[in-house]
């Protein structure tokens, strides 16, 4: 997949820095500020969204065409994140949050791994049933009867 | 002296005690069992197991968190050298001569090599511990809010500006975590701050949901679909992993090198565990008579950084509890862990919580000794379980992150957190920002405020105050050329034309080793 070059990076990334920058500090303004001998409690959030804008600001400003298109930075040097995989992470942690909160542990548990499983393409249907059965299994000895977890195996409603 | 060594004999009456060594032990299984796992370092390993924790004594809690963290760093190595898969960043040099090593037949001697180096690297760090702390902790003692202050300061830039990649956005990433920090209710006036009406978030934002998001959902979301499939036909023996004569003899030096960068480098807040072992093999590939041969299979190129990083490892925890200011992510996490606890890392821990200090500095010594142990008869076990496919792998961290966060406060609210954290930190990671700092940032956070707030109120205003005071104003000079070097360097990058490039980036490309080989597993 292609990355979008250190150059763009770094533009987004400091856009992005000025933006939280400047909510927190629109943010800290609506609490007192205070003065420096006796601070309010928007002073110390103001100063540090005013040095995100700074850092944002530098950060774009640094920002470098790519001269050398080698050598990734040792680190996260990731493009776009594969979709299928993502998506179904996030789905999972969202099926896990509205069974829980509705039908209990078993079927959270069976949400969040068989769907999380089905995000990576080179799992089959089985496979992530088979998997998703063994954490169920997990769940009930080690989280609920072991550690006392206080998420009820199977329930109905909130 | 004498006293330091009856406060040792002391810890080790507390460490020896039942409990507190099953847990000891426990931490150092699991640890290594999760540090073999490709894709699961220490930080993932300790964010998962945090919420344990709350229910337990602080005692074997934090013993139990201390030896995950040496344990999953083992493991770590274990993965570099028969895989060529860094799951721990510390180890991607140790790829570069270990992995030679295990393509000549020679994977069991590195392994070897490996555990004796970071058994003596440990225990000189364990030594180092217990002379030096009494000493940092009676000066620490003449700290008030603006000596705290100013060391604080210190700390989180050195933390943010001497990691990997840019420290322009090292700091950026420091802000953004003291930022998270605020989330919650002003200690000083009661009233809430960034909680935007949500109940939930009137006592902040959670510890763990922060790690287990940016550490542990941020690098799925990133990684799915795209780790290699490994495939490893090593068989390894026991027998194999016994170091002849003559390579304990090349590696001894290496070794004592090594633990001396570490050692170093540990007693410097802010340097992590990645740079000093990248200093350790450049040092190593320096004074060598035959520098070309790095890379082939050297055992100096194992020897020195692994050193490095086990001695670094136990002199880590010396700012942190002393000062209670962490050197990095997997610092403030503990850190994170003893406070809530409800003690507070500092002077005056040595002598409020003996029993933790004591019997986690004795604690250390036996985890080492457990991990070899251990990991002897193990190894054949851990070769096994490297070839747990990432596919699996994935969706079952899931699930231990979500029910661990869930533990935490009996709330489904804090799995938000998470996934929101996740996303974040998939999204900073996608711009080329580390995560790390956030964390060192979140942890420091309030105290910073607070001993600013502080300073300030004592001063009646006067910032002067910061710099009058000889403490405080040595650590903002240190602050001030620490920036002006950083700024240095980052220029004279630019006028050469190339982006600014790490210590360990200008080490890899010395070695002839693609970096996206190591930027993988990283």
């Amino acid at each position: 997949m292609k990355s979008p070059s250190h150059f763009k990076k770094d533009y987004y990334g400091g856009a992005l820095m000025v933006l939280v920058g400047l909510g927190a500090t629109y943010a800290s303004v609506q609490y007192r500020l205070g003065t420096l001998a006796h601070m309010g409690p928007g002073f110390f959030p103001c100063a540090i969204g005013v040095l995100m804008v700074v850092c944002g600001v530098l950060i774009a400003a640094s920002a470098r065409s790519d001269t050398a298109p080698a050598a990734p930075a040792v680190g996260h040097a990731h493009g776009m994140p594969d979709m299928r995989g993502a998506i179904c992470i996030i789905l999972g942690v969202l099926a896990f949050l509205l069974f829980g909160e509705y039908l209990g542990l078993l079927p959270a548990t069976f949400a969040i791994v068989f769907i999380s499983a089905m995000g990576d393409r080179s799992n089959s249907w089985l496979q992530a049933l088979l998997l998703s059965l063994a954490m169920m299994a997990v769940a009930t000895i080690v989280f609920w009867w072991a550690l006392q977890l206080q998420l009820p195996l199977f329930k109905w409603g909130a | 002296m004498m006293q330091s060594l009856q406060d040792l004999w002391f810890g080790f009456g507390v460490a020896f005690q039942g409990s507190n060594l099953m847990w000891s032990f426990f931490g150092v299984l699991v640890g290594n069992l999760i540090g073999v796992l490709p894709g699961m370092g220490a930080l993932s390993a300790i964010s998962i197991l945090l919420p344990l924790t709350y229910a337990m004594h602080p005692v074997p809690a934090i013993l139990m968190l201390a030896g995950i963290f040496y344990g999953s760093q083992y493991g770590g190595a274990i993965g570099a050298i028969l895989l060529n898969l860094p799951s721990h960043p510390p180890h991607a040099v140790t790829c570069l001569d270990g992995y030679p090593m295990t393509k000549a037949g020679k994977g069991g001697t590195a392994l070897g090599i490996t555990m004796i180096c970071s058994f003596f690297a440990a225990s000189v760090g364990i030594l180092v511990m217990v002379f030096a702390s009494p000493l940092l902790t009676e000066i620490a003692f003449k700290f008030g809010p603006t000596e705290i202050f100013s060391i604080m300061l210190l700390g989180l830039l050195a933390g943010s500006t001497m990691s990997r990649g840019s420290p322009l956005k090292g700091v950026a990433m420091t802000l953004f975590g003291l930022l998270c920090g605020i989330v919650g209710t002003d200690v000083n006036t009661g009233s809430f701050r960034f909680s935007f009406g949500v109940p939930e978030l009137s006592d902040g934002l959670e510890l763990v949901a922060i790690a287990m998001g940016l550490f542990g959902v941020a690098d799925f979301l990133l990684n799915v679909n795209r780790m290699k499939v490994i495939t490893a036909n090593t068989s390894l023996r026991i027998r194999d992993m016994r170091p002849s004569w003559a390579e304990m003899k090349e590696a001894f030096w290496p070794m004592v090198r090594g633990t001396g960068v570490g050692t170093l480098f540990g007693a410097m807040p802010g340097t992590g565990p990645t740079i000093t072992t990248f200093i350790a093999y450049a040092l190593e590939r320096k004074i060598s008579k035959t520098p070309e041969k790095f890379g082939t299979g050297m055992i100096a190129g194992v020897a020195g950084p692994e050193a490095s990083a086990h001695s670094k490892t136990q002199v880590d925890f010396i700012p942190t509890m002393s000062l209670g200011i962490p050197g990095d992510a997997v610092m403030a996490l503990i850190l994170g862990a003893l406070l809530i606890q409800g003690i507070q890392p500092g002077p005056q821990l040595i002598t409020e919580h003996p029993d933790i200090f004591w019997g986690l500095i004795a604690s250390f010594w036996i985890g080492n000794v457990i991990l070899i142990v251990l990991n002897v008869p193990m190894i054949g076990v851990w070769v096994k379980l490297l070839q747990v496919p990432y596919r699996y792998l994935f969706p079952s961290a899931m699930f231990f992150i979500a029910v661990g966060v869930f533990s935490t406060q009996n709330n489904l609210f804090q799995i938000w957190e998470v996934l929101a954290f996740g996303l974040i930190g998939a999204l900073l990671m996608a711009l080329d920002f580390s995560v790390a700092p956030i964390m060192l940032g979140f942890v420091l956070g309030p105290m910073v405020e607070e001993n600013f707030r502080r300073a300030l109120l004592l001063s009646r205003g006067d910032m002067s105050i910061f710099v009058t005071r000889p403490i405080s104003g040595t650590f903002i000079a240190f602050s001030a050329l620490l920036l002006v070097g950083v700024t240095w360097s980052a220029w004279r990058g630019k006028k050469r034309g190339k982006p600014q490039e790490s210590i360990a980036e200008e080490v890899l490309a010395s070695a002839k080793i693609p970096a996206q080989q190591i930027s993988q597993a990283v």
